[in-house]
């Protein structure tokens, strides 16, 4: 593999477990034991109900495009060679919104990949440590 | 003396200084502040010694300006250098005063992001929780791709039009024409608009702030005494803040909950209504904010905003004239404080060809994390 230049997580005790399920093709997030919503964010405690103790939990990977944007400048060493690039937010089925990109249409305009379009997700490995989830359109 | 025996039940704004604009490399964000305090102080009539209290933003060496003004305050406070604090800033220079804590705060901004290279976006725009494992890896980053994206929602759900965007683009654009230290000092038009390169799409170069060198100050005293100053005296009518720092998820309500908790608060404080207001002054980071805090402060009602700034509402001679100085968009990013300079400017009514006809009450709006108005008024009450 060539040398990867684009930003990576630092995976710490907390992330680990999700960035080992994405080297398994699996999506999983933390949800509070408490009140059971699903977090975007590696903390012990849950900025919803403020109890304390989380698990993880498997999530389908479906889910559809809550926003995006396209960007035509690099604020990141590696990002230049993939401009213009999108950014999508996807929201799961099961509630959670994810920030990605989508695949199949790294070239594709905001239009080709609107709000509202199902996109499912793919795992793609960019270095032996990290496998990023990305998502691309449901085929129909 | 109790505690409480020195409390005020006014504040007012009684001397106003600012910088000048632009790249400035003989200076950096201390001398910048100096610079803009001597201004505020030179206005207010007053010596730096007369000054009790000193609140400084994004000033980090607290140290080097007081030993420079030689000033010793009975307070001194050093916020960071993020516009969302600057609401809060002047709040705790105005709780100052009201508790008798002090007589007079100076509050005051020194920002060299120009010509120190500063980026929003990058390794170093952390966001809050998360932005490192869940955005970064993506190349997501940057307040002005949150605000594309927010905007991009706000379009599908309400059909607002890159063209309502630009309308808040020249409108300030037109703005800055009547001030001599705005940066841009060259018309635009709808056209220039729309031709503008993509940042971070749909988003354009035109939708995006300006990062300069600059310095802005204010200074605040008891209401009692303001009469006693040379310029007329601005009060603070009302002050009022909501933080609603989202996950890395977005604000799925464009931040209105927050701003819709502000209103409730600041326009009863303050003793108006929206239709007592003359002239806005809203945070214009990026222009979608702009809608979002029409909307959110109840200006118009929600999802309406691109339509409510077609037709030069927005304009000096329009309902509402916003952002006379040319706000963030075309003066000079100053995070907040210069639009509040501007807020006090036009309530004394010394604006010359940008002043707003009986501009006696002014309203200076900032949607966003942590949200905040500050309604300025020519009476006490």
């Amino acid at each position: 593999m060539s040398e990867y230049r684009k930003p990576l997580p630092p995976i710490n005790h907390l992330s680990r477990p999700f960035w080992e399920a994405t080297k398994q093709g699996r999506l999983i997030l933390p949800r509070c034991n408490h009140c059971g919503t699903f977090h975007t964010y590696f903390e012990p405690w849950c900025s919803t109900c403020g109890e304390e103790g989380v698990h993880f939990e498997e999530l389908s990977g479906r889910g559809k495009i809550w926003t995006n944007c396209r960007f035509h400048r690099s604020y990141f060493s590696g990002m230049e060679e993939s401009l213009p690039y999108n950014v999508a937010m996807v929201e799961l089925d099961e509630g959670p919104r994810l920030m990605t990109n989508i695949v199949g249409l790294e070239h594709g305009t905001l239009d080709e990949m609107p709000i509202g379009m199902e996109v499912e997700a793919v795992f793609e490995s960019v270095t032996d440590e990290v496998t990023l989830v990305k998502f691309r359109p449901v085929r129909k | 003396m109790s505690i409480a025996s020195n409390r005020s039940d006014s504040v007012a704004v009684v001397g106003v200084g600012t910088t000048d604009f632009g790249r400035l490399p003989d200076h950096d964000k201390t001398s910048l502040g100096i610079w803009a305090l001597r201004e505020a102080a030179a206005d207010a009539g007053i010596s730096l010694k007369d000054i009790d209290g000193l609140i400084v933003q994004r000033i980090t060496d607290y140290q080097k300006f007081v030993q420079i003004t030689n000033m010793s305050p009975h307070l001194l406070n050093c916020t960071p250098g993020a516009g969302r604090i600057t609401g809060g800033t002047i709040a705790l220079g105005v709780q100052a005063i009201l508790s008798g804590l002090v007589n007079t705060v100076a509050v005051v901004y020194g920002n060299d992001g120009r010509t120190a290279g500063a980026k929003y976006g990058g390794k170093d725009d952390s966001y809050g929780t998360g932005a490192d494992q869940f955005w970064s890896p993506y190349g997501m980053t940057s307040p002005g791709a949150v605000h594309a994206m927010l905007y991009q929602r706000h379009a599908k759900l309400y059909g607002t039009k890159p063209e309502q965007l630009g309308a808040v683009s020249v409108a300030f654009r037109k703005h800055a024409l009547h001030n001599s230290k705005a940066v841009m000092q060259k018309p635009i038009t709808m056209e220039d608009y729309i031709a503008a390169k993509f940042i971070a799409e749909p988003l354009r170069l035109l939708d995006y702030c300006l990062i300069n060198d600059g310095g802005v100050a204010m200074i605040l005293t008891r209401g009692d005494r303001a009469k006693d100053f040379p310029k007329p005296p601005v009060y603070v009518r009302g002050i009022a803040q909501t933080s609603r720092l989202a996950q890395g998820e977005l604000p799925d309500d464009f931040g209105f909950a927050a701003m819709q908790s502000v209103a409730k608060r600041v326009f009863p404080m303050a003793g108006v209504t929206r239709e007592d207001v003359k002239s806005l002054m809203i945070y214009d980071n990026f222009t979608p904010i702009v809608l979002f805090c029409l909307e959110g402060f109840g200006y118009c009602p929600v999802g309406e905003g691109g339509r409510f700034v077609e037709g030069g509402r927005l304009e000096l001679g329009g309902q509402y004239p916003t952002n006379t100085s040319g706000g963030h968009l075309s003066e000079s990013y100053m995070q907040g404080w210069a639009l509040n300079v501007e807020a006090v400017r036009q309530v004394r009514g010394e604006l010359g060809s940008r002043q707003v006809p009986g501009a006696d009450v002014v309203q200076y709006l900032q949607g966003g994390p942590i949200c905040t108005s500050i309604i300025y008024g020519r009476d006490v009450t």
